[in-house]
């Protein structure tokens, strides 16, 4: 049952293969026998979600089953889910029990999806190595001494393990794309606006976006079915009608346009997994696509620049935790001043202190132009360097990452782990559409191909990414072991 | 820019961090690492640029002036153990001299 797609399950649940207890419980008992060696959940929901697969039951005998009624789902600890602790990763949130469901939750929930547990994450979806949560690191189960990508690493991993099905995630500068790169997964992230963030834990509020992360395209359009749609609940959530996103699924992409960004492929890049891409390319044009030579120009500067918005955004979002309404509040403060400073001195972990502090100096007094200004304006620039680039090429294709996953540890310089995301973070600037799909493994480790849109082009990169997996089979790969 | 010792204990001041005293030079050796590696955005030129503020160039959508949140202060108070009619508690603020 454990290898089966959501697409697949979805069949096997009205074919009466199995019930959705039996896959619910098949499911629970893989996270008991593997997840001691990934550690990919925080929390494991296994009376409620036996409930709620009981319940899916009689939904698929009564007829009031929705398409995907019974599948189970594991939620990224950075939604809220009502009643049951949503951590973040931080010891900030570690008795956070959330009073609400985010909406991404409660849809889910109401579509009769069976969430399994909370995933592990970088404390507040600030990492790129999943090595910042309080919970501990995740590991790759492609291979236990590495890493398995950030933020998102603990919904990656358990997917590549086969301990859900498919999970959610969040992308703030490459935090769904590059896990899902790292362990051979589909992973999409939305357009700004597109999946409401009510109840998803911000980070970065003009950045943050959240999305699916599964073994296929086809997978990661039934749950963006979902997920997509206006939320009154969040004042940045789009008004705008979603498309039906299986429909398109195997449309042609003959003729279709695709730009090579010639500063994706600088030396910058591993010759390795740039030969992969390469190669994944050359499949795109024998489906008929054409392959053009673009160019964005400041993709360089992206980084230096989302790490002055994305701090900037969190030290303001981040303020919230002060000891005194919820989440840790240390021991017998001396004073007002006291219990705010110790209790988010010892309540957030180095990374994330690191980046409340940069985000407090660029956006302190006499700083604010020379920081937070100039980087909303080169935000602009690298914005229309993609606009440009879409008014002559439908997609843009790179790499997600510059190598394969890396070893645990090994990048402990802030500043190179912060280069990782180098492919990604341009994206989040921008705010438009991009999927990473499996492209192929260097010594056994997976490498993902990225696939820009236009602004609400889901469809399209959804397309183009099930077209590549109906003649390749990157995506059915499983790690050896689970 | 350089963020010595004295600096990252402003910011961390700022931000209402309480930082280990022995942490603060890997702390201001990290941050500025990290401004030296920002500064590369003096590279370019964006003197006519206008700064953007939101991907979608977006506005903040208007909405009928009607209630739609609840008052749910007991399930919120739930939260925390440091409450008291209702109020939360935290260390006293305004000081008072009792005379005996």
């Amino acid at each position: 049952m454990h290898t089966k797609t959501i697409a697949e399950l979805i069949q096997g649940l009205r074919a009466k293969e199995f019930s959705s207890e039996e896959l619910t419980r098949c499911y629970l008992d893989r996270i008991k026998s593997f997840d001691k060696q990934v550690n990919s959940f925080v929390t494991i929901t296994e009376e409620q979600a036996m409930q709620a697969a009981k319940q899916a039951d009689k939904r698929l005998s009564d007829g009031t089953a929705e398409l995907l009624t019974g599948v189970p789902l594991a939620q990224k600890d950075i939604f809220c889910t009502s009643g049951v602790k949503t951590s973040c990763g931080s010891k900030m949130l570690d008795n956070f029990i959330a009073p609400y469901d985010a909406t991404t939750v409660e849809r889910f929930n109401k579509a009769g999806m069976v969430m399994l547990g909370k995933t592990n994450m970088d404390e507040f979806a600030m990492g790129s190595s999943n090595e910042t949560s309080y919970y501990g690191p995740v590991r790759n189960p492609w291979d236990l001494n590495r890493v398995p990508g950030g933020s998102s690493g603990g919904s990656a991993a358990a997917v590549a393990a086969r301990l859900a099905p498919a999970a959610t995630g969040t992308d703030t500068g490459g935090s769904i794309r590059q896990p899902a790169a790292l362990c051979n997964l589909t992973g999409l992230k939305p357009t700004y606006g597109r999946v409401s963030r009510y109840g998803m834990i911000a980070f970065a509020s003009s950045l943050d976006q959240g999305g699916p992360m599964t073994q296929t395209a086809e997978d990661a359009a039934l749950l963006m079915q979902v997920m997509a749609g206006f939320d009154q609940k969040d004042s940045t959530s789009v008004d705008r009608e979603v498309p039906d996103y299986s429909a398109t699924l195997n449309d042609s992409i003959k003729g279709l346009r695709i730009g090579l960004p010639k500063e994706y492929f600088d030396e910058g890049l591993e010759p390795e997994v740039a030969k992969l891409i390469q190669a994944a390319i050359q499949e795109y044009e024998k489906l008929g696509a054409t392959i053009h030579e673009i160019s964005l120009p400041e993709t360089k500067l992206s980084v230096p620049t989302y790490y002055v918005i994305a701090p900037a955004e969190c030290s303001s979002n981040l303020s919230r935790y002060d000891g005194v309404r919820f989440g840790y509040r240390c021991e017998n403060p001396q004073n007002l001043e006291d219990l705010y400073k110790r209790s988010r001195g010892e309540g957030f972990g180095a990374e994330v202190k690191r980046r409340i502090m940069i985000g407090t100096y660029a956006l302190s007094s006499g700083y604010y132009d020379a920081y937070y200004l100039k980087a909303q304006k080169l935000r602009r620039i690298v914005s229309d360097d993609f606009r440009k680039a879409f008014a002559e090429v439908d997609v843009i294709m790179g790499p997600t990452s510059p190598s394969p996953a890396f070893g645990l540890g090994a990048k402990s310089d802030p500043i190179s782990m912060y280069l990782s995301d180098i492919y990604t973070i341009a994206v989040n600037l921008a705010g438009i559409p991009a999927i990473s799909i499996p492209a192929g493994f260097i010594n056994g480790l997976p490498i993902g191909l990225q696939i820009m849109g236009n602004y609400f082009n889901e469809a399209k990169l959804l397309n183009m990414a099930h077209r590549y997996q109906q003649v390749t089979d990157w995506h059915k790969k499983i790690p050896a072991g689970f | 820019m350089s963020l010595l010792p004295k600096d990252v204990a402003k910011v961390a001041h700022l931000a209402r961090l309480a930082l280990n005293e022995a942490d603060i030079p890997k702390y201001s050796e990290n941050l500025t690492n990290i401004l030296g590696f920002i500064e590369q955005m003096n590279e370019v030129d964006t003197s006519h640029i206008e700064p953007m503020a939101h991907p979608l160039d977006a506005h903040q959508r208007l909405r009928p002036d009607v209630v739609t949140e609840h008052n749910q202060r007991e399930l919120f108070q739930t939260l925390t153990l440091h409450t008291e009619a209702g109020l939360y508690l935290v260390p006293q603020v305004i000081e008072t001299k009792i005379e005996e």
